[in-house]
């Protein structure tokens, strides 16, 4: 064993001294007194306490139920829906091909060339997140996003098992008997079988779905749907089951910068502290008189999934899924007292009400209205290059080396490797012709030995076809040493052109 | 240094080490780091074990494994080799005409033959079979051998005066250095040469007669030159040492001689048909 010796400076001793009673020479002596013992060390970070959400009943509840059904039913469906593509197309409606390769999204077909449609999509998503940030708050945290909607589910499987929230923390409180360790194992199992759920689910989108899943039970599927099945199953077990509020207080980034899309117009989960101060523990029929209309039963905070008290204010790890104004409406009543103390309201209509005016929302803001313009913006753009773009797309690649050949004629020649994607599910035969350069002349390799001015070429369905297209020019066409030339590409069935230049090199003068 | 103490700032021990009145803290490694250590102490001795390892004065220790990276290598090898055969064995049983019409041959003849073009051909005739001073063209439509499929695979099997015995040969006769023409002679042929490749009028004289009495024989009477002989094309504007009057009198004077290697035996058959057919591609082929 090599021990490693941390030297640091302690007391100051006299040069030869080796007692090891500290000498009170002034100075030293008061670092001495107050120097803290390692009882006192201050640990560096709070451990995690375990929140126990207690179940609630009420219209933002409801909602909530609403957006995970659809959600998860959305989610789950999806890649059983079929759409016919024609014969040896897949007809997965959402399909992501990684073989392919290429995207299906019902009748639209993404190329990888044409992956910047993703980034429009990415665009467009998160323009409508801070449209509905700046209308509803913190919408997508509280309702939709997938780390909301499965721990919900989640915590829904585990109060099921376990109960509700002092069950819970009964159970988790006493000692490890036979009853909790079935209820642990339950949800454990349950938790794992839901995050199957939603492993398998997520490779279904890159797979035709019952290929996959009879390959996956009957063991034939690749070691890659096995291993990133096990990898969301994990992931979704870990962070639905174990993280949970984690995710979005220290994980997320969106928290961080939402506040940015806020105004005093949004709707935000607020507690109207002008009318609930001073709190303080109430009985039945008890007058309210000098008094806020807080009672202080800590529903609203036994109810948040990340176990926030927003009688403190706004606050980050606040998601806006609005319980706490369920739990809170859910008491108000039995006082006698009007609900919405903990209110789904702007800040502006609360101070409103604060001074006895009347409330009211304004959709259209200049902030709102921005959103809006970007977002039809992004979509128009869309829109417009998915409807005309281009099923045809062509590559050519001049030779380097040589970039010209003198032939025996004294033409000059030029090599170029010419490809065409045919994006279209049939054969299409394409004439290719050049301009720009007076009697050039195209042969092809396999194709046309002889040079004539146009050349036809026929493409696989579905498939790029590749050639070596040779022009042939005159000496005197190409007086330049980069003479420009275009290729014309003519769908000599629909009529469809694509043009497109490059360069003829020559010997110049 | 026997002293035990506590220091009571970190509630640590010493080390019992002390210069002027500085006390060394005693912190041990953790104790998963030095097990990490000694974990790999003990992989490297069984390393040793396994494994090629130590240099000796005539040799190094060869490990019980009996592991060489050259064996390896020569079974990779080798299992490329074994994938390959399929096509290797259909390219053997085919002529170069049979691949060139096999789309799936082609392909396959096409990828191989860039690749040996690149490794054995590119030095010389440049990549692209651009070619240079001296060394052919291989993308421009004049073959002094000739540039059908069965010729430029006869010319890269056998190569071009070299010492096979089945190599293509012929040499021009040195018409200045060994006396057989006058220079006056020799100056009249080269303008004949340049007048009928288009470059300028003939500056009388005899050159005709001259390229007559002289060169037809091998380069043809027309000037087109003959494939069977190697005799190049003089109508043309391509020129394999030049094209000016004073490089074709030179090659008249003492002409210059390439020479390829033959590569029968160096590749095997199918990679000279892949590089047949990938040189008949680039261009030229007749």
């Amino acid at each position: 064993m090599t021990p490693a010796h941390t030297a640091v400076a302690g007391e100051f001793h006299g040069k030869k001294s080796t007692t090891a009673t500290p000498v009170a020479n002034g100075r030293r002596t008061g670092v001495q007194q107050e120097a803290p013992t390692p009882a006192d060390k201050q640990p560096m970070y709070a451990d995690r306490v375990k929140i126990y959400p207690r179940r609630i009943q009420g219209t933002f509840r409801r909602v909530k139920w609403a957006a995970l059904w659809v959600l998860l039913g959305l989610y789950y469906i999806g890649p059983w829906l079929r759409w016919d593509r024609g014969p040896g197309a897949p007809d997965q409606a959402l399909l992501i091909d990684m073989a392919g390769p290429r995207a299906y999204f019902f009748g639209i077909e993404i190329w990888p060339q044409e992956v910047y449609y993703l980034t429009g999509l990415l665009i467009f998503g998160a323009i409508g997140l801070f449209l509905a940030t700046a209308w509803f708050g913190r919408v997508w945290c509280g309702f939709t996003c997938p780390q909301t909607v499965w721990t919900d589910l989640f915590m829904w499987v585990e109060r099921k098992i376990e109960g509700d929230r002092n069950a819970r923390m009964r159970l988790d409180k006493g000692p490890m008997t036979g009853d909790k360790a079935v209820k642990k194992a339950a949800t454990h199992v349950a938790w794992l079988l839901i995050a199957f759920a939603t492993g398998g689910a997520w490779i279904l989108y890159f797979g035709d779905a019952p290929t996959l899943v009879r390959e996956f039970f009957t063991g034939q599927a690749s070691l890659s749907v096995y291993g990133f099945t096990a990898l969301f199953t994990g992931t979704t077990y870990l962070l639905a089951g174990w993280a949970r509020e984690q995710v979005c207080i220290y994980m997320c980034p969106w928290p961080r910068f939402q506040a940015a899309m806020f105004d005093e117009h949004s709707l935000i989960v607020t507690y109207e502290e002008w009318r609930g101060e001073p709190r303080g523990g109430a009985r039945k029929d008890q007058s309210f008189e000098d008094r806020g209309h807080c009672v202080d039963c800590g529903m609203c905070w036994q109810v948040c999934p990340t176990g926030v008290d927003i009688r403190k204010g706004q606050q980050m790890a606040c998601i806006g899924c609005a319980l706490c104004v369920d739990a809170c409406n859910s008491v108000m009543p039995k006082f006698g007292l009007p609900p919405n103390l903990i209110t789904y309201d702007s800040i502006s209509n609360q101070a409103a009400r604060a001074r006895g005016e009347p409330t009211r929302y304004r959709f259209f803001r200049p902030r709102t209205i921005a959103y809006m313009v970007l977002l039809a913006a992004v979509a128009a753009v869309m829109a417009f290059s998915l409807a005309t773009r281009t099923r045809l797309e062509v590559n050519i690649l001049h030779d380097r080396s040589p970039l010209f050949v003198q032939l025996s004629g004294g033409g000059i020649r030029n090599g170029y490797t010419f490809k065409i994607l045919n994006m279209a599910r049939e054969e299409k035969t394409y004439a290719l012709t050049t301009a720009g350069i007076p009697n050039a002349e195209l042969t092809v390799i396999g194709v046309q030995n002889d040079p004539a001015p146009n050349v036809e070429l026929e493409v696989r369905p579905d498939d790029i076809g590749s050639f070596r297209v040779f022009v042939t020019a005159p000496r005197e066409s190409v007086p330049a040493a980069a003479n420009d030339i275009e290729f014309v590409l003519t769908d000599t069935y629909t009529g469809e052109t694509a043009t497109n230049a490059t360069v003829f090199s020559a010997p110049g003068r | 240094m026997a002293d035990k103490y506590v220091d009571p700032l970190t509630g640590t021990e010493t080390t019992g080490h002390e210069w002027d009145g500085i006390r060394e803290l005693n912190n041990p490694l953790p104790k998963w780091w030095l097990y990490v250590f000694y974990a790999t102490i003990l992989f490297s001795i069984v390393w040793f074990i396994l494994f090629p390892a130590w240099p000796s004065l005539s040799g190094y220790t060869q490990g019980v494994l009996g592991y060489s990276s050259r064996e390896r290598l020569n079974a990779e090898l080798e299992e490329v080799r074994q994938s390959r055969s399929f096509w290797m064995d259909r390219f053997e049983q085919s002529s170069v005409e049979d691949i060139a019409k096999d789309p799936e041959l082609l392909n396959f003849a096409m990828a191989g033959g860039r690749v040996i073009f690149g490794d054995n051909c590119a030095p010389c005739h440049g990549s692209g079979g651009a070619g240079a001073p001296g060394y052919p063209i291989l993308a421009d439509d004049e073959w002094m051998w000739g540039g059908s499929l069965d010729a430029i695979h006869q010319t890269i099997t056998y190569g071009v005066r070299n010492e096979h015995a089945d190599t293509r040969y012929s040499e021009m006769p040195a018409f200045g250095a060994d006396e057989i023409l006058e220079p006056a002679q020799i100056d009249a042929v080269a303008d004949y040469v340049l007048s009928i490749s288009g470059q300028g009028e003939a500056a009388g004289g005899d050159g005709e007669t001259v390229f007559a009495e002289n060169c037809v024989a091998c380069h043809g009477e027309d000037a087109r030159g003959i494939p069977e002989m190697g005799a190049p094309n003089l109508t043309d504007g391509i020129w394999l040492y030049g094209g000016t009057k004073d490089e074709i009198v030179a090659q008249v004077v003492k002409p210059k001689h390439g020479v390829m290697p033959y590569w029968i035996g160096r590749l095997s058959d199918a990679e000279i048909k892949q590089a047949a057919i990938y040189v008949h591609s680039l261009g030229g082929g007749e």
